[in-house]
């Protein structure tokens, strides 16, 4: 069975729609800049967080009605416009399942100032999904994926799996995380967030920025609901794996990610040597991207063209998985990579080829990769119909 | 003064770290901490960071140093004795 | 294709449920967090990384514990063919709540990395697979309850599509003063004394079934 992406949205400080910021990304501008003074940090720290106002200027255009929490707005926004890019998906169908991804959902409702507004019960990540799904008027309970920095992926993944059961033939799926002191104040402590913005595979790396954002990719296994589209992407396979090695150190040899990208391939029909370009992790940590390097080598992939994206949205968490994927499916749409923000000498353990500035290339078949704490990793991989 | 030192850090490192398994006795003053010694891992030499500005208000603000500090009980104390405020 | 629960074991109310009978009991247990340590100490689980978990952890460590301990799976199957796919309602909210105090404390402001690091739910996914080397697939699921529907469908067409061989699933909840584990093996092949078909109906009458155990 072939599942198709049948259209995408993400909104981040880079804009509301996926081509607002795929043109952000191809001018190589980042969302990444140094906040001050602000409640989220007890100190200056850079992350990409999306301007107050802004959201709420896109918001109101909703006319929403009832009051909705800063996540809930992002993922309303995000799924809205994903249904306008392709009128055949119906997202009140009982064929259609809402998939959300994400790592810590309202957990800016258990600080007092934002849980006072709200009913106690809407920080369980499944009442915020039945929340989403009644705003779209969806006859189907929600499923959420809670995986760490992998649910994104896994998200993905599932969708397919789910569609090839048989029950549904669309998937809305959604990956969403808000910057909160909570996640970041945790970050801090384990002295992981680098003082400048990120530079994932940097010689010079010194941890992660954080970020905020929301991304929906539709799957459809149905090819009518994409024959608006001219060029025909698929889901082709994914996996996940676990380090079984510790549960916030990454494997120090890449086994786990090394497993999940084999299992991928395996599971899509596709050898290591017909990859075009990888989507990388790339959190910019020490450990993080040595241990990617190793582990895309072992695949033999070391020469595949690849990026992190880290550095232009932050570590969006629940969110980056599906946000990176739709970056990744629209680099196969426009035969376009995008650089990596901040990349300038390669520092990794194995030589790995990470593009540095945007470059047209001819994509077939594109390998999204992650990998998180509790020690999990995940890979899907897309490929272009011919 | 280092003797009763070492010893009052024994008890802060079980409490923080959550080894309810071992008593002071366990841990002596010149093994090492971490690896093969009480078997710590990263997670706890970030806590000891915590135990150090909680405990002695000392900040250590790149993780890397704690490698020397949190050898053993020893070099904690040599440390805190000569930058405690 | 029919899979096969192969072996259960639930901890709810006091109880450790195995296989269908209640196998050790202790309501005598100043608190929930004191309960599982009772658990820990009686079953001799002997694995000191257990006192630096987080409750809800501690609960899926030990359940999993007895659960593997019945049946060998990590015996008889390589690390990467199981796989671990497990549901709660609360995610990780007892810890979040832990973190949410330390960091609303100005004054003594000092956020435990020991903490924050199990304020996510698949963390105790990661803990099952360091004890056990279980290197397959793992998925986190949250919904409202446990969703037997869901969750053998999900589990069949893992192993119906030979991506894993062997699986371990259920329910570990640890928030709001409710815990409760009910984790399960499924396999391919019936093994050992249990003779249940890892179908929606079979799952929820189990399920239905420990919950009786553990209430008696």
């Amino acid at each position: 069975m072939n599942v198709y992406i049948a259209a995408d949205n993400i909104v981040s400080p880079l804009g509301f729609t996926s081509d607002e910021n795929f043109e952000r990304l191809k001018q190589m501008e980042t969302g990444v800049k140094l906040i001050s003074g602000s409640s989220l940090s007890v100190e200056d720290v850079f992350a990409s967080v999306i301007d107050d106002e802004q959201l709420e200027k896109e918001f109101q255009k909703l006319h929403a009605g009832q009051e909705y929490t800063k996540l809930e707005k992002m993922v309303l926004l995000s799924v809205t416009d994903a249904l306008k890019q392709n009128k055949n998906i119906d997202i009140t169908s009982s064929k259609t399942l809402i998939i959300l991804s994400t790592t810590k959902g309202n957990i800016d409702l258990l600080g007092k100032e934002e849980g006072n507004r709200f009913d106690k019960k809407r920080v369980y990540l499944w009442e915020t999904a039945n929340v989403i799904g009644k705003y779209f008027n969806n006859p189907n309970q929600p499923v959420v994926i809670s995986n760490a920095c992998v649910s994104g992926v896994l998200a993905i993944i599932t969708g397919k799996r789910l569609l090839e059961e048989g029950n549904y033939d669309t998937m809305v799926v959604a990956g969403v995380d808000i910057m909160t002191h909570f996640v970041v104040s945790g970050f801090q402590s384990f002295k992981a967030v680098s003082n400048e913005i990120a530079k994932p595979y940097d010689a010079s790396r010194n941890g992660i920025s954080l970020g905020e954002g929301c991304g929906t990719v539709i799957l459809t296994n149905d090819k009518q609901k994409v024959d608006n589209l001219e060029m025909k992407i698929k889901v082709m396979g994914g996996a996940s794996s676990n380090d079984a090695n510790h549960i916030s150190g990454p494997s120090r040899t890449g086994d786990g990610l090394l497993l999940a990208i084999e299992k991928t391939l395996k599971d899509s029909g596709v050898t290591a040597s017909e990859i075009d370009y990888i989507s990388g992790h790339g959190t910019a940590t020490i450990f993080n991207d040595d241990m990617e390097s190793l582990a895309v080598t072992d695949a033999k992939l070391a020469e595949v063209p690849m990026n992190s994206l880290k550095s232009y949205f932050g570590h969006t968490l629940g969110a980056a998985g599906v946000i990176e994927s739709i970056v990744g499916i629209h680099s196969m749409r426009k035969s376009m990579l995008i650089g990596t923000y901040n990349f300038k000498e390669l520092g990794v353990t194995a030589p790995i080829n990470i593009i540095r500035d945007t470059k047209e290339l001819e994509i077939t078949n594109c390998l999204k990769t992650a990998a998180g704490f509790g020690g999990c990793n995940a890979a899907v991989l897309f490929q272009k119909e011919n | 003064m280092m003797t009763e030192l070492m010893d009052k850090l024994k008890g802060e490192i079980i409490t923080q770290l959550n080894l309810e398994d071992l008593k002071k006795e366990d841990i002596s003053d010149d093994s090492p901490l971490f690896g093969d010694g009480l078997g710590l891992d990263s997670i706890d030499a970030l806590e000891l960071i915590v135990l150090l500005e909680k405990n002695y208000g000392i900040k250590i603000a790149n993780p890397a140093d704690g490698k020397k500090i949190f050898q053993t009980i020893r070099t904690m104390a040599e440390y805190i004795e000569a930058n405690k405020k | 294709m029919n899979n096969y629960i192969t072996a259960v074991c639930a901890i709810k109310n006091g109880k450790v449920m195995i296989n269908d009978k209640v196998d050790f009991t202790n309501n005598a247990a100043g608190s929930d967090v004191d309960f599982l340590k009772s658990v820990y100490l009686h079953y001799q689980v002997s694995y000191p990384k257990f006192y630096k978990m987080d409750s809800l952890c501690k609960l899926a460590m030990v359940a999993s514990e007895l659960l593997i301990k019945t049946n060998k799976i990590t015996e008889r199957y390589k690390s990467e063919d199981i796989a671990i796919v497990i549901a709660n309602s609360g995610s990780s909210l007892e810890v979040d709540t832990e973190h949410q105090k330390a960091i609303s404390d100005k004054v003594n402001y000092f956020p435990s990395p020991a903490v924050f690091v199990y304020t996510l739910p698949n963390i105790l996914i990661g803990e099952i697979a360091i004890r056990n080397k279980i290197k397959g697939e793992n998925t986190f699921f949250i919904f409202d309850k446990f969703d037997a529907e869901f969750m053998s469908s999900y589990v069949n067409s893992l192993l119906n599509s030979n991506k894993e061989e062997c699986c371990i699933t259920g329910w570990v909840e640890f928030y709001d003063n409710n815990y409760e584990a009910f984790l399960i093996t499924v396999e391919k092949n019936k093994e050992g004394n249990l003779n249940i078909t890892n179908t929606k109906e079979e799952l929820t009458k189990l399920y239905i079934n420990q919950a009786q155990l553990a209430a008696s």
